[in-house]
């Protein structure tokens, strides 16, 4: 009688479409060479991040630029726990990582979330690039020109896993695409849960939401800093990945670039964004092997998603028109509560 | 007022809204009693929906205080409201309609009565809400519903649900704006009959524009022009009320 | 003293610099409810088309003009060919859209001009500087900024507050459905102001490209500190945008000299305090 969130597969076949996915990541590096394995760890990062985003954007209805900045500010805490030549257990730095990144978005989201719609989107890139500026005008992280730093290493009862030089991108793979399928579930199982259906109420109807007696803004204060200690985890990763931070992986195009990355797999699932991910990098190295026009590439590709798949590919609805989307002008209570609905299709 | 021995529920007084040079509500003192059905009407653009408004509190007034059995919530939000007993429908049905009745309804009642596991338990197991949500589709007539998606039903099957979830908090005052619009002689004559049982046990300040369906089941009448009373009582003296039948009522009564 | 009379002049020259760009945009969103992320792109653009000017004709002089006029020209197409389909679509389409045109214009600006920094002279005629007080004196170019802008401004406000296309486009940024419940003819609405907007934003960065060097993605800071004024403005005021961005800019500008360890998070921070205590800008009129 209780009804599956909607995020998620409504039948047994549709979990199992998702584990034969997660076995064919698992099989890739067996059969892809080095490189691949590098570009695979990347957009697994890149489907971390977006994942998170979705918490926000396809859960609750939130729609942030500021994004990208905890994913970051986390890349960098990373460099400060475990500076060059000192490298530090994950045990240690991915939890501090997520705690700061946690926090900071609580911080913004504090301010932020007093604001909707449109001085949403520009309060949380605001807020976002101040902390890009923090690292980009300052020398703390090592300025403009970044810094390199020890990855974080696997140990555990004082046994270090130490790997081949060669096998290294490998254990990196895994580990990401471990830290995915974790995000993945836990995601899930919130989505079942009573706050889980607080967060999708307010993404239909906040309004009605407050009127049936929820505190919207304590439910998506919480949901803004689970986010953004998510997306700490991505970044936290990134640091791991690359052993480099510099203010670029802070700046709003990654949050622009996860925004997409959930478009282009679609708002209606919570794989979309994961989808959209592995897509999105493909087609960025394919367009960087084709073209040195990559930019280019990619906007035209953007454009042709926004206008043709504005659903994405996870829920492909084709040249529908807009419904009407949530309209931040309207005062309270005089309008049409449905023009206040931002609906997702995802039939 | 609130020294005086009253048994008002919800009293409203001098209680005014203003919008730039507008004002919608102005100076409004108005007493709701325990178990009693009280009716607003009033023209369009009398200040019905604004005066529910600021009742409920998604406005606050420019002036004027509200009070609830005695406290006062004038500046309490929305959300507090409603776990003060305060509890509301909108005129144009509000449901969440890609949703089950079932989940529409426990969703209001998850609002109002922490659930027995926490808030991070699996909604699927929290029977105590579903018990809940189960009565209030129950005594709002739709017991048969509980499975259905919501958009899909009949446009009176939801006005129903909408008073399905706001009697899920438990409320002691429901403000319904207009829960007979747009519905068929059949669905109204439902609507009004469980109109009535609620007030037996519920303090109903509803909106409404059809007048034979107010004066037959209203206990008490405000009639509102221009965001001003111009005459509240019983229907009988409201009716026979010169001031009234000449701005407002015209040929009707 | 003098160093405290040229931080005034440039922060008044530099706020009403953002005044000019945080218009267009709170303009474009008010009326059309379009989030253009690629109204940095437009100042940007600006800032190539008085550097092609400038080295084609020699002469700074025929900039402006070309600069508006591109304006008219690139914001009518914007509008006419991509715009209008996304008015009702939702924010994170919007978003996405304008994201894709920012890359495009970057491309196609790598692609024609390179992506070296350039300089714009100022041109002979204004380069001196008008003595002030004994001690100090401040450049004639940035003078005529000031002038410029000015000047704009005072046509914008004159067209918004005294003409009755201006009353339509103050209504439709209260309640955007009164623009179709009227019967005006909204398309011809959307239009000037996407035209409007865009040849404000290419107009400040003419008038600025002399003043720093023309280099690339040039457009994203002064894009979210344009968003700065709007949120400290309140969204759909004109004249919210004006004074909000004289604040900024008198706040950066001091803040850098004389405070240059906080300059950089300072609007931040006085955006973070006005979210506290006013949510809707302080001079929104919105309740």
């Amino acid at each position: 009688m209780t009804q599956a969130p909607r995020l998620l597969p409504e039948t047994k076949t549709g979990w199992a479409a998702l584990a034969v996915g997660a076995i064919a990541l698992a099989l890739m590096p067996l059969f892809a060479s080095p490189y691949h394995v590098e570009l695979g760890t990347t957009a697994l990062i890149a489907a971390l991040l977006a994942l998170s985003l979705q918490l926000l954007v396809g859960v609750t209805g939130l729609v942030s630029l500021g994004h990208g900045a905890f994913y970051g500010l986390a890349a960098y805490i990373v460099y400060f726990l475990s500076p060059e030549g000192s490298p530090q257990p994950i045990w240690l730095t991915l939890p501090i990582a997520m705690l700061v990144a946690g926090l900071a978005a609580a911080l913004v989201g504090l301010f932020a979330l007093r604001t909707k719609g449109f001085f949403f989107l520009m309060v949380t890139l605001a807020f976002g690039q101040m902390i890009f500026f923090v690292f980009h005008d300052t020398k703390i992280g090592g300025g403009t020109d970044g810094a390199y730093l020890a990855k974080p290493i696997i140990s555990a009862f004082g046994m270090t896993l130490d790997l081949p030089r060669r096998q290294r991108p490998i254990g990196t793979y895994y580990v990401a695409l471990t830290q995915l399928i974790i995000t993945y579930l836990a995601l899930a199982w919130l989505l079942r849960t009573l706050f889980g259906r607080v967060l999708e109420g307010i993404r239909v109807n906040e309004h009605r939401m407050q009127a049936l007696g929820h505190n919207t803004q304590r439910a998506k204060l919480i949901a803004f800093s689970l986010a953004g200690a998510l997306a700490g985890a991505a970044g936290h990763m990134w640091a791991m990945h690359r052993g480099f931070v510099n203010p670029e992986i802070i700046g709003w195009h990654k949050s622009a670039e996860a925004l997409l990355m959930i478009l282009l797999g679609g708002l209606g699932a919570l794989h979309g964004p994961i989808i959209g991910a592995l897509a999105y990098t493909g087609l960025t190295e394919v367009a960087g092997l084709m073209t040195e026009r990559k930019l280019l590439v990619e906007g035209l590709v953007i454009l042709l998603a926004v206008i043709v798949l504005p659903k994405g590919l996870s829920g492909i609805r084709l040249f529908s028109l807009a419904k009407p989307s949530g309209n931040p002008h309207d005062p309270l209570g005089d309008t049409d509560p449905s023009q206040r609905e931002v609906k997702i299709d995802n039939d | 007022m609130t020294n005086s021995p009253s048994t008002a529920l919800l009293q409203t007084t001098n209680l005014s809204r203003r919008f730039g040079g507008l004002t919608a509500v102005n100076n409004v003192s108005l007493i709701l009693e325990p178990n009693e059905l009280h009716a607003v009407i009033g023209p369009n653009g009398a200040g019905k929906s604004t005066l529910v408004n600021l009742l409920s509190g998604e406005l606050l007034p420019s002036s004027g205080t509200i009070t609830l059995t005695g406290q006062n919530v004038t500046r309490v939000p929305v959300h507090r409201r409603v776990h003060q007993g305060i509890a509301r429908s909108f005129q144009r049905t509000n449901v969440f309609k890609e949703m089950t009745v079932l989940e529409n309804v426990r969703l209001a009642a998850q609002a109002a009565f922490a659930p027995a596991g926490g808030l991070f338990q699996s909604s699927a197991r929290a029977r105590d809400l579903v018990d809940r949500a189960h009565a209030a589709l129950k005594r709002a007539g739709l017991p048969w519903a509980a499975s259905h998606i919501a958009g899909t039903m009949s446009h009176g099957a939801q006005r129903q649900l909408e008073i399905a979830m706001t009697l899920a908090s438990e409320p002691k005052v429901l403000l319904l704006d207009e829960p007979l619009a747009g519905m068929g002689q059949e669905e109204a004559d439902r609507m009004a009959a469980l109109l009535k049982s609620l007030a037996t046990d519920h303090a109903l300040l509803l909106i409404e524009h059809d007048m034979d369906f107010v004066f037959k089941v209203a206990d008490h009448m405000t009639v509102l022009v221009e965001g001003t009373v111009l005459a509240t009582g019983k229907p009988a003296d409201v009716r026979n009320n010169q001031a009234v039948q000449h701005a407002y009522l015209g040929g009707h009564a | 003293m003098s160093v405290f009379l040229a931080q005034l002049l440039n922060g008044l020259q530099y706020g009403l610099l953002l005044f000019l760009i945080a218009s267009g945009l709170t303009l474009v969103f008010g009326v059309l409810g379009i989030i253009n992320l690629a109204h940095g792109s437009m100042f940007m653009i600006g800032a190539y088309v008085a550097y092609a000017v400038t080295s084609w004709s020699g002469s700074l002089w025929l900039a402006l003009p070309a600069a508006i006029l591109g304006g008219i020209i690139l914001g009518s197409i914007l509008e006419r060919c991509l715009f209008r389909y996304f008015y009702k679509r939702e924010h994170l389409d919007q978003v996405l859209l304008t994201f894709a045109l920012i890359l495009i214009f970057e491309e196609l600006r790598s692609l024609f001009v390179g992506n070296d920094f350039h300089s714009v002279p100022i041109p002979s005629l204004l380069d001196f500087s008008i003595p002030i007080t004994s001690t100090f004196s401040y450049s004639a170019y940035r003078f005529v900024v000031i002038g410029v802008c000015l000047a704009l401004a005072a046509a914008l406000f004159y067209w918004i507050e005294r003409t009755k296309m201006g009353a339509i486009i103050r209504a439709a940024a209260e309640k955007p459905e009164m623009v179709d419940v009227l019967g005006i003819d909204a398309r011809r609405i959307h239009l000037t102001v996407v035209a409007v907007g865009t040849a404000l934003a290419l107009a400040a960065g003419a008038l600025n490209a002399p003043l720093s060097s023309v280099y690339p993605n040039m457009g994203d800071g002064w894009l979210i500190i344009s968003f700065v004024v709007v949120v400290i403005g309140g969204l759909g005021s004109i004249s919210g945008a004006f004074w909000s961005a004289l604040l900024i800019g008198m706040i950066d500008t001091m803040g850098k000299g004389y405070f240059p360890a906080v300059a950089g998070i300072s609007i931040y921070v006085l955006m973070a305090v006005v979210l506290l205590v006013r949510p809707n800008g302080l001079f929104g009129q919105r309740t």
